[in-house]
This record gives C-alpha cells, sequence and structure tokens, in this order.
C-alpha cells in the first residue's frame, strides 16, 4: 500500500522556534544563493543569447571567428564589458550549481570537501585567467602577421 | 519488493523529469564554460596558436557538439525562466506541467531557427 500524506490543515509546530543554529549569521546565505541564481538566470538568457547570435548566426557564423574577429569585438568597451559580466555571471552562477550538486550526491565529508576544493580551484582560475585576457589582450601584436590580426591594426 | 511511493506533486512526472534535465544541462555547460575560458584566452598567446585552437570548433564533429551545447543552453534558459515562474508567480505551481510543454515548444521553435543556419555554416565550408 502506498503511503499517503494526509490532507487539511498542517499541524501547528509543538516547540517554538529555535534560536539560530550555529554559523548562520544574520544575513542567510543560502537564500542570497538562491536569489542570485534567479537574478543572474535572467542577465545570462540576454548576454548568452545575445553572444550566441552574434558569434555563431550573424555573418558566416563560427566560420569567421578568428583572432581578428575577437580583437575587433574587443577593441570595443561595449563587448568588453559585455564578455566580463557574462564570465562573472556565469561562473558564480555555475560554481553555485556544482556545490549544490556535490552537496546532492557527495556523501562522505571528505569527499565533498575535496570536491569543494577542486571547484573553488577552478573558478578562481577560470575568472582570473578570463578577466586578465579581456583587459590584457593586445590586438595587435607586434611581430604577428598582418593577415591574421584586426583590419585596424597599423601594417607592420 | 519496494512500495512505490505516493503521488506528490513531483515525483516521477513532468516536475522531476525537467529537475533533472535542468541539472544535466547545467552540469555539461558548466565543463564547456572552463574549456571556453582556456581556449579562447589563447588570444594572449599569439593570433595563431588561438586560430589553430578555434579552427577545431569548426570541424564537422565538434559543429554537431555545438548543435547539442546550444540546445542545453536553450533548454536550460528557457527552464530557467519556468523554474522562476514557479517560484514567483501565484499560479506557478498550477501551470508547471503546462509550462514545461511551452518550453519544449520554444526550445524547439528556437533550434528549428538556430540549426540550418549552423549546420549550413559548419557542413558548407
Amino acid at each position: 500500500m502506498a503511503t499517503t500524506i494526509p490532507a487539511g490543515p498542517l499541524a501547528a509546530p509543538r516547540s517554538a522556534r529555535t534560536t539560530r543554529s550555529r554559523g548562520s549569521s544574520r544575513t542567510n546565505m543560502e537564500m542570497v544563493a538562491w536569489l542570485f541564481m534567479r537574478l543572474s538566470g535572467v542577465l545570462l538568457l540576454v548576454l548568452i543569447f545575445g553572444h550566441l547570435f552574434v558569434n555563431l548566426v550573424q555573418g558566416e557564423g563560427i566560420n569567421r571567428i578568428d583572432f581578428a574577429f575577437v580583437g575587433g569585438k574587443w577593441a570595443s568597451p561595449f563587448w568588453q564589458f559585455w564578455d566580463l559580466a557574462m564570465l562573472w555571471l556565469a561562473m558564480i552562477h555555475g560554481t553555485n550549481g556544482m556545490r549544490t550538486i556535490i552537496n546532492d550526491y557527495a556523501e562522505r565529508d571528505r569527499t565533498r570537501l575535496v570536491l569543494k576544493v577542486l571547484l573553488a580551484a577552478a573558478f578562481l582560475l577560470t575568472v582570473t585567467l578570463g578577466t586578465l585576457v579581456i583587459f590584457t589582450f593586445e590586438p595587435c601584436p607586434i611581430g604577428a602577421p598582418a593577415d591574421l590580426l584586426p583590419s585596424f591594426c597599423p601594417a607592420s | 519488493m519496494p512500495e512505490k511511493p505516493a503521488g506528490t506533486l513531483y515525483r516521477g512526472r513532468e516536475g522531476m523529469w525537467s529537475w533533472v534535465a535542468h541539472r544535466v544541462t547545467g552540469f555539461l555547460i558548466f565543463f564547456f564554460l572552463l574549456v571556453h575560458v582556456l581556449d579562447t584566452s589563447l588570444v594572449r598567446v599569439s593570433p595563431e596558436a588561438y586560430n589553430v585552437v578555434i579552427g577545431s570548433y569548426k570541424n564537422p564533429v565538434m559543429g554537431l557538439g555545438e548543435a547539442g551545447l546550444v540546445a542545453a543552453i536553450v533548454f536550460h534558459a528557457f527552464n530557467g525562466i519556468r523554474v522562476m515562474l514557479v517560484d514567483f508567480w501565484s499560479k506557478g505551481t498550477r501551470y508547471q506541467r503546462l509550462m514545461l510543454w511551452v518550453v519544449v515548444g520554444l526550445v524547439v521553435v528556437t533550434m528549428a531557427g538556430f540549426l540550418p543556419r549552423h549546420l549550413a555554416n559548419v557542413f558548407g565550408g
């Protein structure tokens, strides 16, 4: 026989709400994370759909993506900011999602700890590298063949 | 033999399977994101290095992989909107099942627009 859930109003709790459990502070981090997933999700939908449209649909789509194409985009602060926002929001959103998956499926404390350390390392490495690349990118490197560079580079 | 649990709002139906699909697509997208930041970072190495690696994204096998990736992203995006409607819209839970089929329909329409374009780019040379 299947267990059934009783219908009707829920019984009132038999004891008062306990004081906040150890480790929790005035702000509820899990609630903030839950809200962040939703707000960043909306922004990421716009940012990523725009990214996919410009890089895969417009023009010859994927065939025109090369160094000169990236150089042309990042010459504009608009696309620098677009890609930076996408990088940070997607990495925080994705890392928090992976944290949830680890919490759900890794049952041993030690396994969870190891996976979360790896996740944090991947997060820091990827965000740092990506941010540095966006801001230190050199569209016209000296000595590079001119036909590989954006058209605005001075002929070398 | 274990008894089948009673019907709950989500278990074993559209609600559960959309949750599974959301989790699987999110997991896949995350790992692509790590790789994608690494390959883009090659613009800092040299134009030649970047062009060689990005060139590998243009072969037909990778082209099909990108089609799958875009489908995963589109589903995750539209189903994410559905999750938000379930959470924030007073009638969200009542229509969660219908909204999944709306999501599936929107994914099909979006991919019907994207696939011919992308596959022509990949296979048309």
